[in-house]
């Protein structure tokens, strides 16, 4: 998919760049259609994610869990396997933090919040275990498995929270609130601030660094790698297929129950029964492939993709513009990454790279 | 021409002055909406025509926010709040939680909530808060009266979305309802598990036609879409909820038990911009017109059921009967 580059970080970024541009120009197209004037919209959308000290704190706060959901698929993509199931790893993540962090009330902070943090990361293990093993061992296809995985952890979640956990002192299906020690700090004023941006998002940056430890600096990771590239060849070369695709997909599980986690810990402090999925591991996929199946890229991804999800409801209420005309503005971003050779043919036609002189003459140097 | 000219400059004056005072007492007002939102021709649309009917009537600047997820309603509360809306409603129990916290952050903010209350306790801290709440099974139970009234095999049907409280109450008034009229009655119940995919619905309502059912009530938002779908392809009855939905099928929806979640929106909302407000819980039920029975316009039942459903009407609305707002209470009612 990624070609090795050598044009420095412009060559990187361009086909992106140019992308996005060209699927906002899309989306205001729609806007205009439905009577939305484009440029109050796209102005709600920057005020509405930067504008204030506390809407960059949203923004990150967005950006948080997508990378986390992002990471997991990407490092199942790696070793060729598509991982749907992480919208349901997050949801067995949340509940597993939920329960840990009630549970866990009177233990020290100093272990009370890793074991409330890792009891996610491990729940999601445990679900992305179960269609990685029917890979591994059966053949069974990972993405009909994960996405019925999905559906169970939906119900489940919402079975527990309407019974076993729920909290008796309300009426809404919500669990317990979590000790005090099992939270993530807030950068600013404390657990009920409203800055919710929280040490979860260096959590993420965390593991992206490791993701790309594993991937890139480990014996394990280059046989995942090798597995994602070409299994036969793998097995031809002495590689153990079914190692390298369960610890990947345990890896990707982790990932996307960690995002749970930290959703739970850093922001919700409780599990809210779901009406339907968030949409957080779907979305995943796009950040994923958006992102090149890297793990800095997926960083950058998430961030976009945050930035527009939050946008979409600022637009929404500050600019009118209705969520579905929002998803088109998205979906043409992503539409336009993911068309790279098309949108790369474009910058390269004479006419058009002529306004972006300067970078061209650099594309020629 | 001089005398006009300035006339006309001093009416303008005139009304540079005093626009801005009356655009000021002109409330700003928002809805947070839960997953799901808009387009359900249901419970949200309905919170949507109370906005609407605010503008029109108060001539109120209006806008709503659609939640994609629960770690939405906070964000989505505040914004609005930030943005300066006088009035911000969150339309979804769920919300209970994130509107405390949000309604504590911006005091001089108020908020309103539909299927929620809080404890006394919590208003104190909470002023600016109003929790509207609806006796869904007082309107349930006409409805279970008009069911019980139309079947002809004695089979029903009763389709919900998740099950937690305020969906038991539509099910506990229904069966109240029938098994009130005829204790005999079958009632099948099911749940979709969700309340925003029409295509549950619909599979979900076809399987009790198939079992023989000939009457589904429905309390499944867009999911209901589908029960009158599969209502009107069979050829059997179905019935609305929260808003009319008679035109969704006008020959196959029996009738809709009409949650006025626009009136809670509409007059929650004026009397939360009342100087005095102080935090509290409304309850509206029959008495209050909270809930009741479709338009007759849109009444497909027989006259004597409707006459019927019309007298247990007045004997809730009088406080001569309790519906029962617990399954449990009213799965009593049954023999077998």
């Amino acid at each position: 998919m990624s070609r090795p580059r050598n044009g420095g970080l412009w060559q990187e970024l361009r086909v992106p760049a140019a992308a996005v541009i060209i699927g906002l120009i899309i989306g205001a197209v729609f806007m205009a259609m439905t009577g939305a004037n484009p440029l109050t919209a796209y102005g709600a959308l920057l005020s509405g994610c930067f504008g204030k000290p506390v809407n960059i704190s949203e923004t990150l706060v967005y950006i948080n869990p997508l990378i986390f959901t992002g990471l997991s698929i990407a490092v199942a993509y790696r070793a060729g396997l598509f991982n749907i199931g992480a919208e349901g790893q997050m949801i067995v993540g949340m509940v597993a933090a939920a329960v840990v962090g009630y549970a866990g009330t009177g233990l020290p902070r100093a272990i009370h919040l890793p074991l409330t943090i890792l009891s996610g990361a491990l729940a999601g293990a445990i679900w992305a275990a179960v269609p990685g093993y029917l890979k591994a061992r059966l053949g069974v296809h990972e993405v009909v498995n994960s996405i019925m995985m999905n559906y169970i952890a939906l119900y489940l979640s919402h079975y527990l929270v309407n019974g076993p956990i729920k909290d008796p002192q309300v009426i809404a299906p919500y669990s317990r609130e979590i000790a005090d020690s099992a939270k993530l700090f807030r950068f600013f004023g404390g657990f009920r601030s409203e800055f919710r941006v929280n040490t979860g998002i260096l959590i993420a940056v965390a593991a992206a660094l490791l993701v790309y430890y594993v991937l890139y600096k480990t014996t394990t990771g280059y046989e995942i790698r090798a597995v994602g590239a070409n299994a036969d060849a793998a097995r031809y070369a002495g590689i153990n297929v079914p190692k390298a695709m369960a610890v990947s997909m345990l890896l990707a599980g982790s990932m996307a129950g960690l995002a749970g986690a930290v959703q739970v810990c850093g922001i919700q402090y409780k599990f809210l029964d779901l009406f339907a999925f968030e949409g957080f591991g779907l979305d995943g996929i796009a950040v994923a492939l958006v992102g090149k199946i890297n793990p800095f890229g997926v960083v950058g991804a998430a961030s976009l993709f945050g930035i527009l999800s939050r946008g979409a409801q600022m637009m929404q209420g500050i600019a009118h513009v209705p969520k579905q005309v929002a998803g088109i503005v998205q979906a043409a971003i992503v539409f336009m990454i993911a068309a790279e050779g098309l949108v790369e043919g474009w910058l390269s036609i004479p006419g058009l790279s002529l306004k972006k002189a300067g970078k061209a003459q650099k594309e020629d140097a | 021409m001089k005398r006009t000219l300035s006339l006309a400059l001093a009416i303008g004056m005139l009304f540079a002055l005093v626009v801005p005072v009356f655009s000021a007492s002109v409330p700003k007002v928002g809805i947070v909406f839960d997953i799901g939102g808009r387009g359900d021709q249901s419970f949200n649309d309905a919170a949507y025509e109370g906005l609407m009917m605010l503008k029109k009537e108060l001539g109120a600047q209006t806008t709503y926010i659609e939640s994609k997820t629960p770690s939405d309603y906070e964000p989505n509360l505040a914004s609005l709040a930030r943005e300066g809306y006088d009035v911000v409603w969150g339309i979804g129990f769920l919300m209970a939680d994130a509107m405390k916290k949000v309604a504590q952050q911006y005091p001089n903010v108020k908020f309103g909530i539909i299927d929620s209350g809080y404890s006394d306790e919590e208003y104190k801290s909470m002023k600016n808060v109003l929790g509207v709440l609806f006796k869904e099974h007082e309107g349930s139970f006409l409805q279970g009266v008009l069911t019980a009234l139309t079947t002809k095999v004695n089979k029903v049907g009763f389709v919900g979305g998740m099950d937690f409280p305020v969906i038991e109450r539509f099910e506990a008034g229904f069966k109240a309802g029938v098994w009130t009229i005829n204790p005999k009655i079958e009632i099948f119940v099911n749940y979709t598990g969700a309340f925003d995919d029409p295509a549950k619905g619909k599979a979900v309502a076809s399987s009790m036609f198939r079992r023989g059912a000939d009457v589904v009530f429905h309390a499944s938002g867009a999911c209901g879409i589908g029960v009158i779908e599969a209502a009107d392809e069979v050829g059997k009855w179905a019935i609305g909820v929260d808003s009319d939905q008679n035109h969704l099928s006008p020959k196959h929806v029996l009738n809709s038990m009409i949650k006025r979640v626009d009136l809670g929106v509409f007059n929650g909302t004026k009397m939360l911009i009342e100087p005095k407000f102080v935090g509290h819980t409304v309850t509206l039920g029959i008495a209050e017109d909270g809930v009741g029975l479709a338009p007759e316009a849109s009444n497909n039942a027989s006259k004597e059921a409707t006459a019927k459903a019309l007298e247990w009407a007045d004997k809730i609305r009088k406080g001569q009967y309790v519906v029962p707002e617990f399954r449990a209470d009213a799965d009593k009612l049954q023999s077998k």
